[in-house]
């Protein structure tokens, strides 16, 4: 049920459009429908695009989208470069006070990563700036969550500081920094409790440390999942206490994380880093147009189009397209095809980007994960010659065999034969569907990437 | 009788401080969501494509989801043309008379666990920071106030802390929690744990789990394995499955929804955190297409903030305030 990206839902339009010539004020407008509605999708709040469909508009119609012979790849391009201009801006890091200690504060709903942020945070603070951090437990309300931030604490050998759930998280602050003074830490990260923002008491709470520890930093934590309420909260909290940046979590899930968007457009403030893990050492800086293509559902399509023209042999292009045709593509020629895309980027997202892929049913099952790639490399490997020709020989004997060779799974050697199959099958579709149509066309989709 | 009365008649014969708490906690919900469908109706005399149009944007800011939201207009669109309502006076029954009749699908509707006569087993699932953990407390608070013995089994061995977190919330509720420790395998955490239930012999076991992203794969084989090693121990068992959804999340709430009923076969979702603003509008989604219906809604941090969900209360406390006029 993965929620389609602009670049296939401009494939209906752009459908109409093609053979019609040139292109009319009405067609851009169908295209900025669907635009909107991916932007929706992908959870950017309603106003937020409204507005940002807006712009576009403008820009689509005043530039070159109704003579270009491409619309489809102008308007996301458009759509991609507004989108990325939004979020960019300033990539300042992190904001060092001139005399130490400096002080971060941790903000944000119940359960969006604050802790684990923390740590994280603090992590990032040693390795790259050289740093001594303080870690202040100040969420006196969750249970156990005080134990939480020491157990953190001690994986990475930090020292964390608490009083206990019967002080008040205003004095925990400011004893901490007293601390941290005696001790020489030279960062201090306060780990707030989680709260919502329409909780008047705890958001006066949040005021009352930030007026006493004249924090240097003051970085909202907000759930890369949240929907069309990212702009009420992040509103709500920068108009309460003044953040200074975002960190947006859960990047690692599978969410469009349209939030982002949302979030930079109420308050104009950086998202200065990205979650991607639960592990200490998942905290990444944030790239904007990176966030844009995911917005968009499209890996780095323009990119990847580019990189996709400068990687891929043409002659094993042509006879790659002679073997998918002629069906006699083999798990050898999938791993070889693995090394290609490799050097360009997601799979699926080229197999999304391809014409007339989306509809083709199946495609799901014929997805590789990215991180799975080295694993179904290492599977491939592991066959023999015959194997890899015939897969239809695979018994569960040699199966076995070949989890074994591979230091992979029976499961993942299914997985892989499974998706083999699918994706042969998927093939003979889209070689059906060309033979029933009348002009004779190349392979659709590869004939946009190999070209 | 109007859907209203109806749906007052209906609220009059339950627990009077259930529906003030689920009022309050929805509270925010209705005010805006209400006063925009006031004003809506006040603003369109005529029921037009203007009218349709703001509506569909009132739904979208609900995170109830294009799909949805576009299958609920067309057919409200029907319903209009069909009763020849031209009007926008009574439009606000149809709307939220459509919302409850989308949500239950045509289907009676039980919000009830699926209780057996000896012990039963609840495993709770869903992606990170949702409220697995709270819910447990609070549901083990609930089930304990009815006279049933509760155990619980802290199968977060992952989370720095999450055992502790359990065990805060056995002591506060009074149920005994069965443990391991830090990074020792959950479903051998389970694996005690059903063996303790069935010797103390209580009647409700309730498995946490550490949360997980949907889209990774080897701690969703992880979970299906725990579900496993349940059902190994005692037939039929867990005999519930429950997704915690946070009403914050956006669309990517369905596709959790269906990633974990794939993995676990998820019987009921927890709307958790709907004491926030955030509407919660993708169970819409979620039960029109996946058919999940949503058990609980937590409505805050305490012991007593869990509540039963009830459609027709959840509409209702959308409408409250149309329902307050029309019963006058
Ligand atoms: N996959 C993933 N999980 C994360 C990430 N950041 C945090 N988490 C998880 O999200 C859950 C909640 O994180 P916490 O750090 O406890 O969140 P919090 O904001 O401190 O929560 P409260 O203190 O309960 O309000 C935990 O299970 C974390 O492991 C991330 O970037 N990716
Ligand atoms: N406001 C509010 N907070 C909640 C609710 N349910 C859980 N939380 C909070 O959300 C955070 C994450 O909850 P937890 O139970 O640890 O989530 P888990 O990681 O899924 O087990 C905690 O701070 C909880 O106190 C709710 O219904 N309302
Ligand atoms: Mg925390
Ligand atoms: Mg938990």
């Amino acid at each position: 049920m993965a929620f389609e990206g602009l670049a296939q839902r401009l494939q209906g339009t752009l459908q109409k459009i093609k053979g019609k010539g040139k292109i009319s004020e009405a067609d851009v407008k169908e295209m900025m429908r669907e635009v909107r509605f991916a932007l929706i999708e992908a959870d950017v709040n309603l106003k937020v695009v409204k507005e940002f469909v807006k712009t576009v508009s403008e820009r689509a119609v005043g530039q070159d989208v109704m003579k270009s012979l491409t619309p489809g790849q102008q308007v996301v391009k458009i759509v991609k470069d507004e989108l990325t201009n939004l979020m960019g801006g300033e990539q300042n890091p992190i904001q060092f006070a001139r005399k130490s200690p400096t002080v971060i504060m941790m903000v944000g709903l119940q359960g969006a990563g604050k802790t684990t942020t923390t740590g994280k945070l603090a992590t990032v603070l040693r390795k790259r700036h050289n740093k001594k951090p303080l870690l202040v437990a100040a969420d006196v309300y969750r249970p156990a969550a005080i134990q939480q931030l020491e157990t953190l604490g001690k994986q990475l050998t930090m020292p964390v500081f608490s009083l206990g759930t019967d002080v008040s998280p205003v004095e925990i602050a400011r004893q901490a920094i007293a601390e941290a003074e005696k001790e020489h830490h030279d960062v201090v990260i306060i780990d707030t409790a989680g709260r919502l923002h329409v909780d008047e008491n705890l958001m006066q709470e949040l005021k009352d440390i930030r007026e006493l520890s004249k924090p240097d930093e003051v970085f909202l934590v907000v759930d890369a999942m949240t929907g069309q309420d990212a702009v009420n909260v992040a509103k709500s909290f920068d108009e309460a206490i003044g953040i200074t940046g975002v960190v947006l979590t859960k990047l690692d899930g599978d969410t469009r994380g349209g939030a982002a968007l949302s979030i930079r457009s109420v308050t104009q403030k950086p998202i200065k880093f990205v979650g991607m893990g639960e592990k200490m050492d998942a905290l990444e800086p944030f790239h904007p147009e990176r966030m844009a293509s995911r917005i968009l559902g499209m890996g780095d399509v323009m990119s990847l189009i580019e990189k996709a023209q400068e990687n891929v042999d043409e002659e094993k292009a042509k006879e790659l397209e002679q073997k998918f045709r002629t069906q006699t593509f083999t798990l050898d020629d999938f791993l070889d095809q693995l090394q290609q895309v490799k050097k360009m980027g997601p799979l699926d997202e080229i197999l999304k980007m391809m014409p007339g892929m989306n509809k083709i049913k199946g495609l799901e099952n014929a997805q590789v994960d990215e991180s799975q790639m080295g694993r179904v490399e290492a599977v491939i490997r592991s066959m023999t010659i015959a194997e890899r020709t015939t897969p239809e020989i695979i018994n569960a004997n040699r199966r076995k065999r070949i989890a074994k060779g591979s230091g992979t799974s029976i499961q993942e050697v299914n997985r892989l034969l499974k998706q083999f199959e699918d994706m042969k099958k998927m093939v003979k579709q889209m070689t059906n569907m060309q033979q029933k149509g009348k002009k004779k066309m190349k392979m659709p989709g590869f004939d946009s990437l190999f070209r | 009788m109007t859907f209203f009365k109806k749906l007052k008649e209906k609220i009059t014969g339950t627990n009077e401080t259930v529906t003030e708490k689920f009022k309050d906690g929805l509270s925010k919900t209705r005010n805006s969501f209400t006063s925009k469908v006031n004003d809506l109706v006040a603003r369109f005399r005529e029921v037009d494509e203007e009218f349709f149009e703001e509506l569909e944007e009132l739904l979208l800011q609900a995170d109830v989801g294009v799909e949805t939201v576009m299958e609920l207009v067309d057919q409200l669109r029907w319903e209009v043309q069909r009763k020849n309502i031209k009007n926008t006076e009574g439009i606000q029954s149809v709307i939220s008379e459509k919302l409850v009749e989308i949500y239950k699908a045509g289907e009676e509707l039980d919000t009830e666990l699926n209780m057996q006569d000896d012990l039963t087993v609840i495993l709770m699932v869903g992606v990170n920071g949702v409220g697995k953990t709270t819910t447990i407390g609070k549901l083990a608070a609930r089930l304990k106030e009815e006279g049933k013995t509760v155990m619980l089994a802290a199968g977060d061995t992952f989370r720095a802390g999450a055992i502790d977190q359990l065990v805060v919330w056995g002591d506060r509720v009074g149920v005994e929690v069965i443990r391991q420790s830090e990074g020792s395998d959950p479903a051998a955490v389970m694996y005690d744990a059903i063996r303790a239930a069935k010797s103390r012999k209580v009647d409700v076991l309730i498995c946490d789990t550490a949360g997980r992203l949907q889209n990774k794969v080897n701690l969703m084989n992880e979970l299906e394995k725990v579900h496993r090693v349940i059902g190994k121990e005692i037939e039929g068992a867990p005999h519930e499955v429950l997704l915690a959804l946070d009403a914050t999340t956006g669309q990517n709430a369905l596709i959790q929804a269906q990633t974990f009923k794939e993995a676990t076969n998820v019987t009921g979702i927890v709307l958790t955190k709907l004491d926030g603003t955030a509407k919660g509008g993708i169970v819409l989604a979620i039960r029109n297409k996946l058919k999940i219906p949503v058990k609980f809604v937590g409505l805050g941090e305490g012991m007593d903030d869990l509540q039963p969900f009830d459609p027709e209360k959840y509409v209702y406390g959308l409408f409250a305030e149309g329902l307050e006029k029309e019963a006058e």
